[in-house]
């Protein structure tokens, strides 16, 4: 063997190496990434996947779901695992009405689906008298929950953990705002028309109120932001009513 | 696996931290209590700067009995676009037939709109209350769900005596609204029509003094397994309907003389 190749045997031996513990170093960095990423998917309310996890429990809920034909809402009953936190609970359920619109036999057809419903953030709901009656602490406190309570000058009592400011929120059991994130493609794909902007605005209330009946309100965003109307019509200025959506208005025979 | 699923929650973190910024933003400019909460300016005194709009068509009043027609969307605001047809113009041809119609019976109308010009919402307000109108009309245009929608303001009805503010004022005419529906309804209904009747929140209409109805027309017909749908813009559909519109509302005024 050449002296030139015992040299280069040499370095190819010291790369070998060199490679090997690197590929270790970075197996130990990415476990503690997943790890960590791990607790604070746990942790955090708002960053829970729109797929409820495996070991969610099945749970009954109920859809309103929107017609067309005659301007009514029917319920639907459905099984499915649902998470504990409200306000993940809150969006996989409309997750599941807004996929029932995208099927192309639906009753009220509006494309987009469950991908529609960006998050539903749970606040005290407003005192519509005048001053919000948040003076309570927010409860359920997610980190962006809390930003937005903090936004609006609310004091935050966060724990940290998400069980257990359900708990609490579930012993106080005030009446509750909903605020829905819709994406802005759903928007911008929905029917324009009076009907079937009400329709929608008014099943989402209702299937928000039969599920989470605390939730008394429900106010709109479009990306985050706040939008005049839903597609030229609905207005999404306001505060809506869950009792605004209960009484479904007569239909002619 | 492993680093796809860290990768994947890291990628959740961010995005769900930047969605948190945009809801401080858009959470900081919501304000409370929209639906009942007063917050704005008296209905008698309406916008601070009223947009330029086109002079609405005033015929000479004999009977002081206005019925206001607001051809809903136009201008820059098309509205529905359903195929090749815009609502804005289906709305001002429905408007049109129906103004002729009304004017032929010797009715007063006021229309929002004569052409295709754009009219913010707020301005069509504020020519149905100059009007003092007896009826107030806002036509829109659907393709979804079949025959007639009508819709009355879902403001929960207050008394007419308080100052209602101006993004609430129909409030207080919304008793008034749910019997001029009555009346259209029974028309319809006459007419062979199919109606369906609701509530909604609609801008323009919520600002309305005066019986204020969202009529929206769709297709008639056309629906799973039935015949073909009716097209929006068939003149004879459209002369239907204003046919009724004009019979309902001769009725309203007759309704409006009995003490
Ligand atoms: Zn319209």
């Amino acid at each position: 063997m050449s002296p030139a190749m015992s040299i280069v045997r040499r370095i190819q031996t010291w790369l070998f190496i060199l490679l090997l513990v690197a590929s270790a170093a970075m197996g130990v960095v990415l476990w503690q990434l997943r790890e960590r990423a791990h607790q604070r998917l746990l942790a955090g309310q708002d960053s829970a996947p729109t797929q409820a996890p495996v070991v969610s429990p099945e749970e009954r809920a109920t859809l309103m779901v929107a017609n067309d034909a005659d301007s009514s809402m029917q319920p639907r009953e459905l099984t499915l695992p649902l998470p504990q936190d409200d306000g993940s609970r809150a969006r996989v359920i409309l997750g599941k009405l807004l996929d029932l619109y995208a099927l192309p036999d639906a009753t009220h057809p509006v494309p987009g689906g469950a991908a529609s419903i960006g998050q539903v953030f749970l606040l005290p709901a407003e005192n519509l008298n005048g001053s919000p009656a948040a003076s309570a602490p927010a409860r359920n406190a997610g980190p962006a929950e809390a930003s937005i309570a903090a936004a609006r000058g609310v004091s935050v009592a966060n724990s940290g953990a998400g069980q257990k400011n359900t708990a609490a929120a579930a012993q106080d059991g005030g009446p509750e705002l909903a605020v829905v994130n819709l994406s802005s493609a759903f928007v911008a794909s929905h029917p324009s028309g009076i009907e079937a902007e009400t329709l929608t605005v008014l099943s989402i209330c209702a299937t928000l109120h039969a599920n989470l009946p605390r939730v008394t309100q429900v106010r709109f965003l479009v990306d985050g932001q706040a939008r005049d109307t839903l597609a030229g019509h609905a207005d999404l200025t306001r505060t809506y009513l869950a009792s605004d959506a209960m009484p479904t208005e007569g239909t002619n025979p | 696996m492993l680093d796809r699923l860290a990768i994947r929650s890291f990628c959740n973190q961010v995005v769900s931290g930047a969605v948190a910024a945009a809801f401080i933003v858009a959470a900081a400019g919501l304000k409370p209590g929209c639906l009942i909460a007063q917050e704005t300016a008296p209905a008698q005194q309406p916008i601070p700067a009223p947009p330029a709009a086109p002079r609405p068509a005033t015929l000479p009043a004999a009977p002081r009995f206005v019925v206001v027609l607001d051809a809903a969307h136009g201008g820059d605001d098309g509205g529905g676009k359903f195929g090749s047809l815009l609502e804005k113009d289906l709305t001002l041809a429905l408007s049109v037939r129906l103004r002729s119609l009304l004017a032929a019976r010797g009715i007063a109308v006021v229309t929002t709109r004569e052409s295709d010009a754009s009219v913010v919402p707020e301005r069509r307000a504020e020519i149905a209350n100059h009007a003092a109108a007896r009826a107030c009309l806002s036509i829109h245009a659907t393709q979804t769900g079949s025959g007639v929608h009508m819709f009355v303001s879902s403001l929960p009805p207050q008394d007419p005596a308080r100052i209602a503010a101006w993004k609430t004022a129909q409030s207080a005419w919304v008793t008034r609204s749910l019997a001029l529906e009555g009346v259209l309804n029974s028309a319809l209904l006459q007419a062979g029509m199919n109606v369906t009747l609701g509530r909604t929140a609609l801008s323009s209409l919520d600002s309305m003094v005066c019986p204020a109805v969202a009529f929206e027309f769709a297709p008639a017909g056309g629906q799973k397994g039935e015949k073909p749908a009716t097209s929006l813009d068939d003149p004879a559909y459209q002369a239907q309907l204003a046919e009724a519109l004009a019979a309902g509302l001769l009725a309203w005024q007759a309704e409006a003389r009995q003490p």
